[in-house]
């Protein structure tokens, strides 16, 4: 019964004479390694050179604003529950009067941290988050830490800087792969 | 008198300290270079952190292995598992000594009184059989190193190198008896004087070229024959206990090993500092700058066309090794014992008939 189209008759016919001397053979290899020799080298050089990952690659975390620039979490804890690692911790709080202009929802997180440790940058707070307020960067890394209080990041190191707002091409993996297929080379934007 | 002998002393120390000296930069800048082959033969780049382009890397590689910790093991022989590398080291600088590296060096001792001083820091009249015996020694460093280690792997690297080495100087030996008998000479320089010009023994000994170059690999250890060291089946080896600069002295010697015998190879079959045109290059140099000047500018030459010769053999070496993957044991004694010897022995043959039948007749049609 044949699986696979791939299968081959195995042959066990004697060498011939050019076969068994092996020089012809290791010519043939050397002329394939020098070929490779003066071929262009893959290598990136990393940290002069970087490469672009792609509109969706999942890199540092960042909080977003929306375009008033009041933060868009509301404390739902959604990310924390669907984070594998558990690396998500917060703090939920009421909005008082007066701060409309800060926070968007009548709740929202004072405090919110994630262990950088524990984070495997899976995504899956992107994609449980209702209101589209965490995300993980596409252009950044988490940048390498020595010391210990480095290591779990609050909300000064997550909000989104209104001075310099984080843009991508797509913002999920459906229209990355819609832009890809269809060729569109899309405007960086804020937000969905 | 004094001074001159004097002068032709100082003028052979030079020598001497050069050849040794470049012997050891070649080696150095060898480890360079296998990784730079290396890394462009996957579409790498190679080393290219440590100065220009990593020139400055085997300088890095160098201080880190003598910032090592120098480790030796509890149960071994002490004595023996520090003379090992030193053995190896030994031996290796040692065959640099009778390569004819070039020509010679002329200079005026006295009005009117011309010296010749030979570039080879010594020139015996039985130069291949010191190479020989000086390499069949090179195999005690190993041996001892392998064996002072009192490891398993150490001893199984340690015994295979001994026996692939003694396998592969038989039928390297029968390679070398065809030149011997073309040139009646064991001096190396005799042979490559009789290479002048283009007249190489490749051309007259190309099979014996195949099995002098395979048993140079088997000799010097290196893939495809690179048996007793390797990784996969015994982690490292004669040298798996050593560590710091015994280790660096084990690699080290395999560096200098890889150039001299690439220096044997460029010297027996492809004309040491010989090539074309040179005496025409000569009568011009002499010409234009005079006889000395001239003299010493030609052979200067020489040695940079010698040298260019032993660094493609160096970066054959190379070439192979990221090639070519690794023989069985029993592939290497098969091909040691029942392809290379019958071929070394038929070869020799063919060249004795040659010398006896083909030679006169083609002596007597140039006629």
């Amino acid at each position: 019964m044949q699986l696979t189209n791939r299968s081959k008759q195995v042959s066990n016919k004697q060498m011939t004479f050019a076969e068994r001397i092996y020089l012809p053979a290791i010519a043939t290899g050397l002329g394939i390694t020098i070929k490779h020799f003066f071929q262009k080298k893959v290598t990136i050089q990393y940290p002069e050179v970087k490469k672009n990952l792609g509109p969706v690659f999942r890199g540092r975390h960042v909080l977003k604003r929306d375009d008033q620039g009041r933060e868009r979490c509301t404390a739902c804890g959604l990310c924390a529950v669907a984070c594998p690692a558990e690396a998500i911790s917060m703090v939920a709080a009421e909005r008082q009067k007066g701060e409309e202009n800060l926070y968007r929802e009548e709740k929202y997180a004072a405090v919110y941290e994630i262990n950088m440790l524990r984070c495997i940058f899976c995504g899956l707070c992107e994609e449980a988050c209702p209101k589209q307020a965490i995300y993980l960067r596409h252009d950044e890394f988490v940048p390498v830490f020595t010391e210990r209080d480095q290591v779990v990041w609050g909300k000064d190191l997550l909000a989104e800087n209104m001075n310099n707002r984080y843009l991508r091409k797509a913002w999920t993996k459906e229209e990355a792969r819609e832009q890809d297929i269809k060729g569109i080379d899309a405007k960086p934007r804020t937000q969905l | 008198m004094t001074f001159t002998i004097d002068v032709a002393f100082i003028i052979k120390s030079i020598i001497i300290l050069v050849i040794f000296g470049i012997t050891l930069l070649v080696a150095m800048y060898s480890t360079y270079g296998e990784r730079k082959v290396a890394a462009f033969m996957q579409d790498r780049i190679g080393p290219n952190r440590a100065g220009p382009f990593g020139l400055l890397q085997p300088l890095a590689d160098a201080v880190k292995m003598f910032f090592k910790e120098d480790f030796i093991p509890a149960q071994s022989s002490k004595w023996l598992f520090i003379l090992g590398p030193c053995l190896s080291m030994l031996t290796a600088l040692m065959t640099s000594a009778v390569i004819p590296f070039g020509d010679s060096i002329k200079y005026e001792a006295a009005p009117g009184k011309i010296w010749d001083v030979p570039v080879q820091a010594i020139d015996v009249n039985i130069g291949i059989l010191y190479v020989f015996g000086v390499v069949s020694l090179g195999v005690y460093g190993i041996m001892v190193g392998g064996w002072a280690s009192n490891n398993k792997f150490s001893l199984l690297g340690a015994i295979r190198a001994a026996s692939q080495n003694i396998s592969y100087e038989i039928s390297m030996g029968l390679a070398i008896i065809a030149i011997l008998m073309m040139t009646g000479s064991l001096s190396i320089r005799h042979i490559v004087e009789q290479q002048h010009g283009g007249n190489w023994n490749i051309f007259y000994q190309p099979l014996g070229f195949i099995i002098f170059i395979t048993c140079a690999f088997a000799e010097c250890n290196r893939t495809p024959f690179d048996l007793p060291e390797c990784e996969t089946e015994l982690i490292g080896g004669y040298h798996t206990e050593y560590s710091s600069m015994k280790l660096g002295f084990y690699l080290f010697a395999e560096y200098i090993n890889m150039f001299v015998s690439s220096a044997m190879i460029s010297s027996l079959y492809f004309g040491g500092y010989n090539y074309p045109g040179m005496d025409w290059v000569q009568a011009q140099l002499i010409g234009s700058l005079g006889e000395i000047a001239g003299h010493n500018v030609a052979t200067l030459i020489g040695f940079l066309v010698f040298f260019g010769k032993s660094l493609f053999f160096v970066f054959f070496y190379m070439w192979v090794r990221w090639t070519l993957p690794r023989f069985r044991y029993d592939q290497l004694m098969n091909l040691g014992w029942k392809g290379l010897i019958p071929l070394a022995i038929v070869n020799i043959i063919l060249t004795g008939g040659a010398i006896l039948f083909l030679k006169p007749l083609v002596m007597s049609f140039l006629k």
